[in-house]
This record gives structure tokens, C-alpha cells and sequence, in this order.
């Protein structure tokens, strides 16, 4: 079971292990990491579990596809390391993968 | 005061399919939506995304989805009420009374909350300074074009509503697109449009770029904007339109003294009451053990609903089960012979 570190926009961080399959989104949603909403429960219509990838992992994770990064653009305070945390999926090579959540969601 | 049977809150697919549940069960119901058009989610979010999992409909969009809907309940002349959200819910002897934004006011023995996430409203700029300003030179949405005439704007968005208005708005007033990507999402006819405008210096585009902070603060005189590569550039300007899509919150929901967790309302699972005797939860916004966020659930949701609200509207009276299929009760109401 990966590691997943996720972090707040303070800094302090809880590392939390997530089973292979799921998203990063449901890793956070099931052990209530505060900061990701999932409003639409992971079907890539709202933005509300967007989160920043740290910057050592962005290219290492697969890529956003077109339909995401558009639905990044009603993220709130987007960056060029965002992503939405429904469409990152859990799995080994992810181990010790950090996601900073932003100051909120909307 | 308007009298019905049952109020339903939420226009999307679960809200019309309890107005179907209803009304062949011959209760009448009203549908109120803080939404500027009919379809919840499935119209805003995604109308042009097909859906795989309606029963019996392989593939459909979110749009076809509402079309069809609305179709089903066409035989009960239901009244749609749409820009209303519904601000208060009070109990009057056996009635629960609803207050909208709009001071509008429904009675009835049942309400059925079929309000998806809550309600959709604009995401903002998050500066102070844009809240200040917000309605005076700070808007979210176009509701009178001459009210744009003559300005400088600065358009922020890379979606359809942003290219939209920059198109329009262009005709008489100096306009800047600001965008934090290379990349826009509209449609490409119109895409082609805004860079052949672009082009002839009728507009102009700033991208990768985000906004920085607005000048002055009584009254807008210019803007600086950021790009990724940390430049920063003073636009003048007197309006600012964002088009940062819609954010759901869930609103005054939460103030009815339902029991909520994460957002959304406990139910039981037998008639999808809530604590409060005759409010119903289904769809996206109800929860209970294995709840599972599909519209097929909502539909299920509504139809166990009606029948307690069936009960509640009509006391003195027995509820038969019936199929639609054979009951000539049911074809009447339909409009069937």
C-alpha cells in the first residue's frame, strides 16, 4: 500500500497509506484530510479536490488529459503544478507521492 | 401563498423524476431551482458529456437526459420555478412553508430536496478589493450588455462565456482577454473569431496570466496582472468580467436543522425522510449506509419518497400500488387513452 503525503497549505503534513486503484482524491475523502471537497465525487465536473503536486513528483505522475486541465481553469488559485487528486490513481510507483491542498476549494 | 401537494427543491434529473412519481400517483408539486434554466448539474456541468448508466438508455447526454425528462412530465403541467433559492423552510400546523430569495412562498405537507451539491453560484476573485468592487466594476455575468459600452474591460477566463463576450462586447468597448494558460476551451469558431481581432488590434489576449491586484480602490482605474514567468503588467481598466466557472455551495440547506454529515442530509433508507417528519433527501445531496452518487439511485430515491408523500397529502385516503403499464388510473393522468 503506497504512501501518500499530503500537505496543507501550512506545511503541516499526514501521511497516509492508499490501496493500489484508488485516486489520490478517495485516499483523502476516506481518511477525511481536510482540504479536498469532491463535490462531484470524482467525476472530473467540479474542481473541487484540485491540489498541487510537489513539484518533484509533477512529471513523474501521468499526465493530465485535455478534459482535466480545462476543468483546472474553474480550480480555485490554479498553478502550473495543479491537478485534480480524482485522476491521479494510487499505485506503487506513486510511493511517497506529496500533494500540497490548497488554502480551499471555492 | 401558493398550495401544492409536495415541494420539490432541485430541477435536475432527480427533482423531474419525482414530479413524474408524483403525479401518476395524482399528487401535484412545484419545482423550484436557483438555476437560470432547467437540468441541475446535468446542464451546467455537463450537457454535452454522454451518460452510460440510465437504464435501458445506452448512451445519452446530460442534455438529452433533461430533454427527456422533461418530456416524461409534460402530461402534469407542473410549474417550474427557475432564478429562485429557497431560503427559508418553516412548519405551519401540518404544512411546511418554503421562502424563496424572491420573497415567494409554497405550502405544502411534503418537500422533497432533490438539490444535488446545493446551489451553483460564480466563482469569485479572490481579493479583497475585487469583493469590494464586486457589482460596481468587478461582474460575474453579462446581465446588461449597455451597461459595458464605451469601457476598457479586462475578461478574465479561457471558456466559452469568457470568448463569448469578449466576441460581443468588442463591438464597442476596448477589451482584454486574460487567460492563465495558452489555451483556450471555447469553441473554435469562435476561437478563430477572437484571434482574428486579435490580429487587427481590436483585442488584445494576455496569457499565461493571473490576476495580481486591482488599483485603487473606490473606483477602478487599472489592474496588474501576473504571468508564470513572474513579469508583471498594468492593464487600464473600468470592468472586470470573470468567468472562473461555478463553484456548489451548499447555502442555506445547512440552517433548516436537518442532520447533515459532509454536506449532505441523513435519510433512512426506507422513504428517504430526513429527521424532519415530511422532508424528503434524494439524489446527490441525501446519504446513507452504501449511498452511491448515480442518478438511477436519485430516481429510486423519488420513487419510495412519493409514496410517504402520497400519505402525508392525502390522509384520508388509501395508497394502492399500480403499474403503469396496466392502470387506467395512471393513463389518465398521462393523457393516455
Amino acid at each position: 500500500m503506497p504512501k501518500i503525503i499530503y500537505r496543507d497549505h501550512f506545511g503541516e503534513s499526514k501521511t497516509i497509506n492508499v490501496d493500489n486503484g484508488l485516486s489520490v482524491m478517495e485516499g483523502a475523502i476516506q481518511n477525511d484530510i481536510p482540504g479536498i471537497d469532491a463535490d462531484c465525487g470524482g467525476s472530473m465536473a467540479c474542481a473541487t479536490c484540485h491540489v498541487y503536486v510537489d513539484e518533484k513528483w509533477f512529471d513523474k505522475i501521468p499526465k493530465a488529459e485535455d478534459a482535466e486541465v480545462d476543468m483546472i481553469d474553474m480550480a480555485f488559485e490554479p498553478k502550473k503544478n495543479s491537478r485534480l487528486s480524482c485522476q491521479i490513481i494510487v499505485s506503487d510507483e506513486l510511493e511517497g507521492l506529496e500533494v500540497i491542498t490548497p488554502e480551499k476549494q471555492t | 401563498m401558493q398550495k401544492t401537494d409536495v415541494i420539490i427543491i432541485g430541477a435536475g434529473p432527480v427533482g423531474l423524476f419525482a414530479v413524474h412519481q408524483l403525479g401518476i400517483k395524482g399528487l401535484q408539486a412545484v419545482v423550484i431551482d436557483n438555476l437560470d434554466k432547467i437540468g441541475g448539474q446535468c446542464i451546467e456541468l455537463y450537457p454535452d458529456k454522454p451518460i452510460y448508466d440510465i437504464p435501458a438508455v445506452p448512451e445519452c447526454t446530460g442534455e438529452q437526459l433533461t430533454t427527456r425528462l422533461l418530456e416524461q412530465i409534460k402530461p402534469f403541467k407542473t410549474k417550474i420555478f427557475l432564478n429562485e433559492r429557497v431560503d427559508e423552510v418553516r412548519q405551519e400546523k401540518e404544512n411546511w412553508v418554503v421562502k424563496t430569495n424572491n420573497k415567494k412562498e409554497f405550502s405544502a405537507p411534503s418537500i422533497i430536496i432533490a438539490g444535488g451539491v446545493g446551489s451553483f453560484e460564480p466563482r469569485k476573485i479572490s481579493l479583497k478589493e475585487a469583493e469590494k468592487l464586486e457589482g460596481k466594476s468587478v461582474f460575474y455575468a453579462v446581465r446588461n450588455k449597455d451597461q459595458f459600452k464605451n469601457k476598457r474591460i479586462s475578461i478574465f477566463g479561457g471558456g466559452d462565456s469568457a470568448l463569448d463576450w469578449a466576441l460581443e462586447l468588442s463591438k464597442f468597448s476596448k477589451i482584454t482577454l486574460i487567460h492563465r494558460r495558452n489555451e483556450f476551451r471555447g469553441a473554435h469558431h469562435t476561437l478563430s473569431e477572437i484571434r482574428k481581432l486579435e490580429k487587427d488590434g481590436k483585442l488584445s489576449i494576455k496569457t499565461p496570466c493571473q490576476i495580481e491586484s486591482l488599483d485603487n480602490e473606490n473606483q477602478l482605474k487599472s489592474i496588474t496582472i501576473k504571468y508564470d514567468d513572474g513579469k508583471t503588467e498594468t492593464i487600464l481598466t473600468d470592468v472586470i468580467l470573470g468567468f472562473f466557472g461555478l463553484i456548489m455551495k451548499l447555502g442555506p440547506i445547512a440552517e433548516w436543522g436537518l442532520n447533515m454529515s459532509k454536506k449532505t442530509i441523513e435519510v433512512n433508507s426506507n422513504n428517504f425522510e430526513t429527521n424532519k417528519k415530511g422532508i424528503f433527501a434524494a439524489g446527490d445531496i441525501c446519504s446513507y449506509p452504501g449511498k452511491l452518487k448515480l442518478i438511477l439511485s436519485g430516481f429510486h430515491e423519488v420513487a419510495l419518497a412519493s409514496v410517504e408523500c402520497f400519505k402525508r397529502a392525502r390522509p384520508n385516503e388509501k395508497y394502492r400500488f399500480e403499474f403503469t403499464t396496466s392502470s387506467k388510473t395512471i393513463h389518465n393522468r398521462l393523457g393516455k387513452k
